[in-house]
């Protein structure tokens, strides 16, 4: 990814990562905080410097849990999961088929108590 | 009163009590839940990227189905409530989405967002009051230690949701105190239950309900209410408390759980 894809992650998410004033309240209120590698503060910074590559290859795109945490407590408004999520749709846009879930994968994954929410769900946010 | 009612996908299958119950306590309380017909998957997660628009259009649809019925649209899973809720402010105040989507719909009126989506929940606090519930309730769960379990998707975010206060809540405490039971209030009741997380990795969706139920039962919880299935089902993960749809012990207390 390049430098005209840290613009695109801008333009996607809507946010304004220069609004940011590092509390830090995103990343203290992430359940998922302890597996992500960049954390959800250090996220918006990497978006303001351009580094999309180190995001691109970040495991913390597979880690947010869409919990809304982060962005309902952001006290300047920039909620960090929408870039976040920004991120991850333009790394699943350029995989395309090759895409972190396959169906086939489903069947060994099921019991008989799974909803169809989780299979939804989670082909929503693994792939398009 | 008769509302347009979206199930969504898990109702029809796993999560038939949640349906079932809330139809009966419907028409227990003198409404009737409308299904919208041909209805599609919501997705479950909503879309934060501002361009997208194919994958909001199957909310439009049940949207403006409830639109053309003058009716508001009522839905229980709180999956389908925080995506139907988002994509209908996207179609009233995000002119590049409505437009959009619009455009795809190729109706000759546009959908404006002018459908009022309401939680289950949010019709038995605001069109029917919990007083009136109170007062129809035959069989009181009196001494029962409940334990309300929110989770993100009814709660956040607030402002678009505005199902209530997403930090300190009281809708589901006010319901079961209206069944007759004593709500227990803990910590982590707007905490997240792991999510779509615990198809891949169920252990971690189990740390953090077992957390949750820990916190509760540490208040005296006997026992947790959800109006979500993935919460239902990532909380059975941890044994350490049972878990009911608010629903299931709606009927009860209106008497009609066994009703055909």
């Amino acid at each position: 990814m390049s430098k005209h894809d840290a613009e695109m992650i801008r333009e996607i998410s809507g946010v304004n990562p220069l609004k940011c004033m590092k509390c830090g309240k995103c990343s203290a209120t992430c359940p998922a905080y302890d597996e992500m590698d960049i954390k959800p503060h250090q996220f918006v910074s990497y978006v303001l410097r351009g580094d999309i590559e180190a995001l691109a290859d970040s495991k913390s795109l597979w880690k947010c849990l869409s919990c809304f945490a982060c962005i309902e407590r952001c006290p300047r408004n920039v909620e960090p999961a929408k870039l976040i999520d920004a991120a991850r749709q333009a790394v699943i846009r350029q995989r395309g088929n090759e895409a972190d879930l396959s169906p086939d994968e489903i069947p060994a994954l099921l019991d008989e108590k799974t909803p169809q929410q989780l299979l939804v769900s989670a082909f929503r946010r693994y792939r398009r | 009163m008769k509302y347009s009612y979206y199930p969504g996908c898990t109702l029809r299958t796993k999560a038939k009590e949640l349906d079932t119950y809330a139809r009966k306590s419907a028409e227990a309380l003198g409404f009737t839940l409308e299904e919208v017909e041909n209805w599609q998957c919501c997705g479950g997660v909503y879309p934060l990227g501002t361009d997208e628009v194919a994958t909001k259009l199957s909310s439009v649809r049940a949207l403006r189905d409830a639109k053309e019925k003058g009716q508001a649209l009522v839905t229980l899973c709180s999956a389908c409530h925080h995506v139907l809720k988002r994509v209908n402010d996207d179609m009233k105040n995000v002119p590049k989405v409505r437009d959009a989507a619009n455009l795809y719909m190729g109706e000759e009126e546009p959908y404006m967002g002018e459908t009022e989506v309401l939680h289950f929940l949010e019709v038995l606090r605001d069109k029917i009051g919990f007083e009136e519930l109170a007062k129809k309730v035959v069989n009181p769960l009196t001494g029962k230690k409940i334990g309300a379990y929110y989770g993100c998707l009814l709660l956040r975010p607030g402002q678009i949701l505005g199902f209530d206060d997403p930090e300190n809540p009281t809708i589901i405490e006010d319901f079961i105190r209206a069944i007759g039971a004593e709500p227990v209030s803990y910590a982590m009741r707007n905490e997240c239950c792991g999510g779509y997380i615990s198809l891949r990795d169920g252990e971690k969706a189990q740390n953090m309900c077992d957390a949750i139920m820990e916190n509760a039962a540490g208040f005296g919880a006997e026992m947790l209410l959800t109006a979500c299935p993935l919460c239902m089902y990532n909380l059975n993960k941890s044994d350490k408390l049972p878990v009911y749809y608010f629903t299931e012990l709606l009927a009860e207390a209106l008497g009609v759980k066994e009703a055909e």
